[in-house]
C-alpha cells in the first residue's frame, strides 16, 4: 500500500473549553471518494480546516501525503470552503485567470469548458449571479485543479436537486484514480451512490468508517437510513 | 440501460442485476463492447470503484470478459447467456409460485389461471 493521502493520528482540537475533535485517528487511501458525515457541530468543518492548515491541532497531527499542512500540501489540496470567498467585482473570466495565476495545477481549458456547459458566459459578473450559480462556478474552479486531495465542505448545500446531480457528476468525472475526494455533508441520500467510504463523525469522534456497500450489506439499509438511526434526536 | 437503484441493497449487486438484464434481454448483444468503467459509472451516477467491482464480479461469473488493451466485452458464449436467462426466469417463477401458494393456489390451479389470463389478453 502506498502512503495514505490523508492521515490523522490522535487529532484533537478544542475551542476554549469546547472539544471540537477528540482523538481522531484514521487514514484515507488514494483514489477514493469519501463522505464525511455528521450532524451540525460534529466537527466536520474543523477537520477540513485542520487539513488545510487554517487551524492548528490542540494535540495529535494531521498529514497530507506524509507532510504536515504547509506550502507543500497547499499545492496538493484543492479546497472548497463552506462559504464563498469570491469577490463580487470579478467576472467569470477574471476568476479563471485568478485561479490560473494562483495554482500551477489549474487546468484552464477544463474550467472554461465546464462554465460553458453551465451556461455561464465569461463576461458574466459574479455580482449578477444567484447563490446557486456562484456555488457551481466555485466548485467548477476547485475541481479544475489537478490536485491529489479535494476537500469539499458542503458542496451541495445551497443548490437545487438538478444542480446537485450536475455537481455530483462533475465530481465523478473530474477526479482521477490517484486523487481522493472528501465531501462533507449531511445531505446523505443525494451523495450516497457516488461514495466509496463513509466516515461518521459524532461529537468530535469517529463512530464509523466503512464502505457504502459494506454498510448496506451489514445493516440491510442505506447509509442515509443508518445515519438517521444513529443520530436520532 | 435503465439504472434504477434502490436504497437497501448493496449498490454493486444492483449494478450487476441491471447489466445482467441488459445482456439476457439482448440490449447488450453477445460479443459487444462495453463502454469504459468511467462512462458506465457516470451514466449510472455511481462511484467508478463500485462499477468496477460489479464488472469484475460479472467477469468472474462468465458473462463478461476483458481483453487487456481492447476493453471489456459481453461474452460470446451463448450458452452462458442462455443459462443465466433461465436462472433469472426460474427465480421469478419460484417467487411467483410461492406467493400464489400463500394465497391458497396449488401449482396446477396457478397454471390454469395463467392460461386464462393469457386468453383474456389475446382478446
Amino acid at each position: 500500500m502506498s502512503e495514505p493521502i490523508l492521515q490523522c493520528t490522535g487529532l484533537c482540537k478544542s475551542y476554549g473549553k469546547k472539544d471540537a475533535l477528540r482523538d481522531v485517528t484514521f487514514a484515507l487511501e488514494r483514489g477514493r471518494i469519501v463522505g464525511l458525515l455528521g450532524p451540525n457541530g460534529s466537527g466536520k468543518s474543523t477537520l477540513i480546516k485542520l487539513a488545510n492548515g487554517l487551524l492548528t491541532p490542540t494535540a495529535g497531527e494531521i498529514r497530507i501525503a506524509g507532510n504536515l499542512p504547509g506550502p507543500i500540501t497547499h499545492a496538493q489540496v484543492s479546497y472548497l470552503p463552506e462559504r464563498t470567498y469570491l469577490s463580487d467585482w470579478m467576472t467569470a473570466d477574471d476568476l479563471l485567470k485568478f485561479f490560473s495565476n494562483f495554482y500551477e495545477d489549474f487546468n484552464l481549458d477544463k474550467a472554461a469548458d465546464m462554465l460553458t456547459r453551465l451556461g455561464i458566459s465569461p463576461k458574466d459578473s459574479l455580482k449578477t449571479m444567484s447563490k446557486g450559480t456562484k456555488e457551481k462556478i466555485q466548485l467548477a474552479v476547485v475541481m479544475s485543479r489537478e490536485a491529489d486531495l479535494y476537500l469539499l465542505d458542503e458542496p451541495i448545500g445551497g443548490v437545487d436537486p438538478a444542480a446537485r446531480d450536475y455537481i455530483l457528476n462533475t465530481i465523478l468525472t473530474n477526479y482521477n484514480e490517484n486523487s481522493t475526494v472528501v465531501i462533507s455533508t449531511h445531505l446523505i441520500s443525494d451523495i450516497e451512490k457516488v461514495l466509496d467510504d463513509v466516515i461518521f463523525l459524532h461529537q468530535g469522534q469517529i463512530t464509523l468508517h466503512k464502505t457504502v456497500d459494506d454498510i448496506r450489506e451489514e445493516y440491510g439499509k442505506s447509509v442515509d437510513a443508518l445515519f438517521r438511526e444513529v443520530f436520532a434526536c | 440501460m435503465q439504472w434504477n437503484l434502490s436504497d437497501n441493497r448493496p449498490i454493486y449487486l444492483q449494478l450487476m442485476d441491471t447489466i445482467t438484464l441488459a445482456i439476457t434481454s439482448g440490449a447488450l448483444p453477445a460479443g459487444s463492447r462495453l463502454p469504459s468503467v468511467r462512462e458506465l459509472a457516470a451514466q449510472a451516477g455511481v462511484n467508478p470503484n463500485t462499477m468496477q467491482r460489479a464488472l469484475s464480479e460479472l467477469e468472474r461469473s462468465g458473462l463478461l470478459y476483458s481483453q487487456r488493451t481492447a476493453g471489456r466485452f459481453v461474452t460470446d458464449q451463448f450458452a452462458n447467456i442462455t443459462q443465466k436467462r433461465k436462472e433469472l426466469a426460474m427465480e421469478q417463477i419460484q417467487a411467483f409460485l410461492s406467493s400464489m401458494k400463500d394465497m391458497g393456489y396449488s401449482t396446477e390451479e396457478t397454471i390454469e389461471l395463467i392460461r386464462q389470463a393469457e386468453k383474456e389478453e389475446e382478446k
